[in-house]
């Protein structure tokens, strides 16, 4: 078989693996409560391929898709950023807040809030590169302890500056003129799809370009796969960690703007959590890849919506597609190894039949992937 | 006798000695923060920060803490970082209600241990067997255990009178103890509020008064934990497969065998953990019942060097801070702005006696002054603010001394068997 069309059947075979064996497991799981199987996911299905359920899928990924892009920076290097979630949280009520308050028109208005939530993401991300560089401190622990306090300070913040409504106490409502217009991309859907899905295909591209094109991008994935050969060919490592927080964070700062500009128009109690977690699941199962990710966003929103009539239709808990979910983020990752190591066993077996054969070795590896991406490895704290 | 023999000759020598001056220097540690808060409590009036009230809360809610980073520790200790803690916590409290209102509270206490295990085991096979990255899969075992959970308790608990999708039935309470006779004199003298005297007076009536037989096994885990990691054979096996694998390897350990052994125990004390939350702190099982505490054990761990010991002590700060908030909230943590301004204070003659540079002392002294300032100009902590105080602290803490603290050499990293060659 050709080298390359092998190597990338290979690389295909991980995901589809991952998303048979968490059928599987779900399956099983549905079966042993004795919960209707075949209604499971016909329901899953059906649903999600409503014209509004596509709408709704779009919109969700797009959230999934920026949170995932802000963990996926700290990953190629070597960095984890569990506080994508705290990120999120701060920048998006610092976003609500100006927005709210100032009322500039629309495109005008979300330039505005971009700026404004990367800054508020950043330097709360920044706390994080700042510990680990001055004081040791591991970032996956400070980031965790960030988030708890994030949601401390937020509160405080809201309570202090915000208004009543109902049960909530929310920013300003933010005035009509500013908010982010709809699209209605999916015909026959009731739902818009939220315009600022150009936001996160903007940043999509952006990721691409500035890691695989500039040299700042080279340095940080240097430092991801050898911080020694990193370090003796010049790069600051230091320096790298507190910029690639303050970009990781500034990403996670954009990841409440859909839902602050094109559906709640404010920030409250209520706002949802959780998604920089989503973000982390999404990153691994698309490898860092801007494409890879894209797909992995929509999987999980794909999942999540059609998950939420389970309940009605079936009678079955919406819950079974978090298990999903879970069982699918660590069936990616087990058969990634195994099909890295599948690989090497591969590659070494072809070296020794040539050896053995006495002829000239010649690289068959294609040159667009000469190694396989390893996974994020911890670095010492 | 051969270098390495002196060597381990001259190490062992400061540990008996350090062992033998161990137990007096707790005694007095714990002695001269009970002196600062009755300290505090006269000077500020705020007579819940050492009332025997609140010592028992802080007992109730440091043991779940501990159990969790009990579990961080063994995982850590053999060189799995087990970030997962918070799924199998959330496992162990299904287990203990699911188990619990059909068969009693002991094999609530059980079945959630085992849960908890089961996780671990997961986190055993994607990080022992298969090579996956630790934090990866402790990320997806903690999404896991949430969806498996919510699930169950959907299929279990609805329909069941007194339960629901997110609530077991109630569960019935494990027996407490109580020494008889001593209580009710400790209680008049916690009383009178006389300085110092009442405040031991209150915690020691907190220690004999109604405690769980569950707190206390857990503080026999504890301790027996020491007992197995640093004074058996088994031990030192273990926590070489954590410090340098590949050695271990060479030496004939089982590596493999050894880092399952210590992910299953590490899954199950946060499982017992999680049951505690379900028995004894409430008494059922309810949907987001841990509030992160899996990662709070974390946090305890690494607070405590990772050793029993200051794990004991991180779990009980945060179960402090945590009691102050739960019982009478702004009021009992302005007070303790007063004690880390004393505290500061003393960190900064520290480092002036140490000679360190003048800058050290000069800024701790004015973030001492800073919230002497904050204690002065208010009365009460902002609600939102109680609530943050295990974490800003641990993140202080971390900031203060993370470059004194020695994680397992190896912890996190990816070992696979015929590496030492």
């Amino acid at each position: 078989m050709n080298g390359r069309i092998r190597a990338a059947l290979i690389s295909l075979a991980a995901p589809v693996l991952a998303i048979t064996f968490s059928i599987v497991v779900t399956s099983l799981i549905l079966v042993a409560t004795g919960d209707p199987l075949g209604l499971t996911w016909q329901t899953v299905i059906e649903v999600g391929l409503r014209p509004r359920s596509i709408a709704q899928i779009l919109n969700l990924g797009t959230i999934y898709y920026l949170s995932a892009l802000a963990v996926a920076i700290g990953f190629r290097m070597n960095l984890f950023n569990i506080g994508v979630d705290g990120q999120y949280r701060v920048a998006a009520f610092a976003a609500a807040m100006v927005a709210g308050n100032l009322s500039l028109p629309f495109p005008l208005s979300i330039v505005l809030a971009v700026i404004v939530a990367g800054l508020t993401g950043g330097l709360w991300a920044g706390i994080a590169g700042y510990l680990k560089v001055k004081r040791g401190v591991n970032e996956v622990i400070s980031t965790i302890m960030l988030n708890a306090i994030a949601t401390g300070l937020v509160a405080f913040l809201l309570r202090q500056f915000g208004e009543a409504r109902g049960n909530d106490i929310t920013t300003p409502v933010i005035a009509e003129g500013s908010r982010a217009p709809g699209i209605d991309l999916i015909p026959g859907s009731t739902e818009p799809v939220n315009s600022l899905i150009v936001l996160a295909i903007l940043a999509g591209i952006t990721y691409w370009v500035v890691l695989n094109r500039t040299r700042f991008g080279f340095r940080l994935r240097a430092t991801g796969r050898s911080q020694g050969a990193a370090v003796a060919s010049g790069i600051d490592v230091k320096r790298m960690v507190i910029i690639s927080m303050l970009l990781s964070g500034g990403m996670a700062g954009m990841v409440g703007l859909p839902l602050v500009f094109g559906e709640s128009y404010s920030y409250g109690l209520t706002f949802p959590g959780g998604l920089g977690f989503t973000g982390i699941a999404v990153a691994l199962l698309g490898r860092n890849h801007p494409i890879g990710v894209a797909f992995g966003a929509l999987l999980f929103a794909y999942l999540e919506v059609a998950a939420n009539p389970l309940q009605i239709v079936a009678d079955v808990s919406p819950e079974i597609i978090t298990i999903m979910q879970g069982v699918i983020v660590l069936a990616v990752v087990i058969s990634y190894e195994l099909v890295r190591r599948y690989r090497v066993r591969d590659e070494q077996q072809r070296v020794a039949r040539a050896l053995a054969a006495g002829e000239a070795i010649e690289t068959t590896g294609s040159p667009g992937e000469p190694t396989p991406p390893r996974e994020p490895e911890r670095t010492s704290a | 006798m051969s270098a390495p023999g002196v060597q381990v000759g001259t190490e062992r020598v400061p540990e008996t000695t350090s062992r033998r001056r161990m137990l007096p220097r707790v005694l007095l540690a714990i002695a001269g923060l009970l002196f600062l808060l009755s300290l505090v409590r006269v000077i500020t009036g705020a007579n819940d920060i050492a009332s025997a009230g609140t010592i028992s809360a802080t007992l109730g809610l440091a043991v779940p803490i501990a159990m969790a980073g009990l579990g961080g520790l063994w995982a850590e200790r053999a060189g799995v970082v087990n970030i997962g803690l918070e799924g199998m916590m959330i496992l162990g409290t299904f287990g203990a209600g699911w188990a619990g209102y059909q068969w009693g509270a002991w094999a609530g206490v059980i079945t959630g241990l085992l849960l908890g295990g089961v996780g671990g085991l997961i986190h055993a096979i994607a990080t022992v067997t298969f090579g996956v990255d630790h934090i990866v899969s402790g990320v997806a075992i903690n999404i896991l255990g949430l969806g498996a959970t919510q699930y169950l308790a959907a299929v279990a608990f609805e329909g069941v009178p007194g339960g629901g999708s997110t609530q077991s039935p109630s569960v019935p309470d494990l027996p407490a103890v109580t020494v008889p006779g001593v209580a009710d004199g400790l209680g008049t003298i916690a009383d009178k509020q006389w300085f110092f005297i009442s405040d031991v007076a209150a915690a020691l009536r907190a220690l004999t008064n109604n405690v769980s037989v569950l707190t206390i096994i857990a503080v026999v885990l504890i301790i027996g934990t020491y007992l197995i990691l640093w004074r058996t054979a088994f031990g030192l096996r273990l926590r070489s497969c954590g410090e340098n694998p590949a050695a271990a390897e060479t030496l004939g350990v089982n590596v493999y065998k050894y880092k399952y052994i210590a992910v299953l125990v590490s899954g199950s004390m946060a499982g017992l953990g999680g049951a505690f939350l379900a028995i004894v702190a409430s008494s059922s099982y309810r949907d987001g019942q841990t509030g992160g505490r899996g990662f709070i054990g974390l946090a305890a761990m690494i607070f405590g060097n990772w050793r029993p010991g200051g794990l004991a002590a991180g779990a009980g700060l945060f179960g402090y801070t945590d009691a102050l908030r739960l019982r009478s909230g702004g009021t009992s943590v302005h007070a303790l702005l007063l004690v880390l301004v004393f505290l500061m204070v003393v960190i900064a003659a520290w480092q002036i006696y140490r000679r360190q540079p003048l800058i050290r002392p000069v800024i701790t002294g004015g973030f001492a002054a800073l919230i002497l300032v904050w204690f002065l100009l208010t009365d009460v902590v902002p609600a939102d603010f109680t609530g943050m105080t295990p974490y800003v602290a641990t993140l202080l803490v971390l900031a203060l001394a993370s470059q004194r603290l020695r994680m397992p050499a190896a912890d996190g990293l990816v070992y696979r068997r015929g590496e030492a060659g």
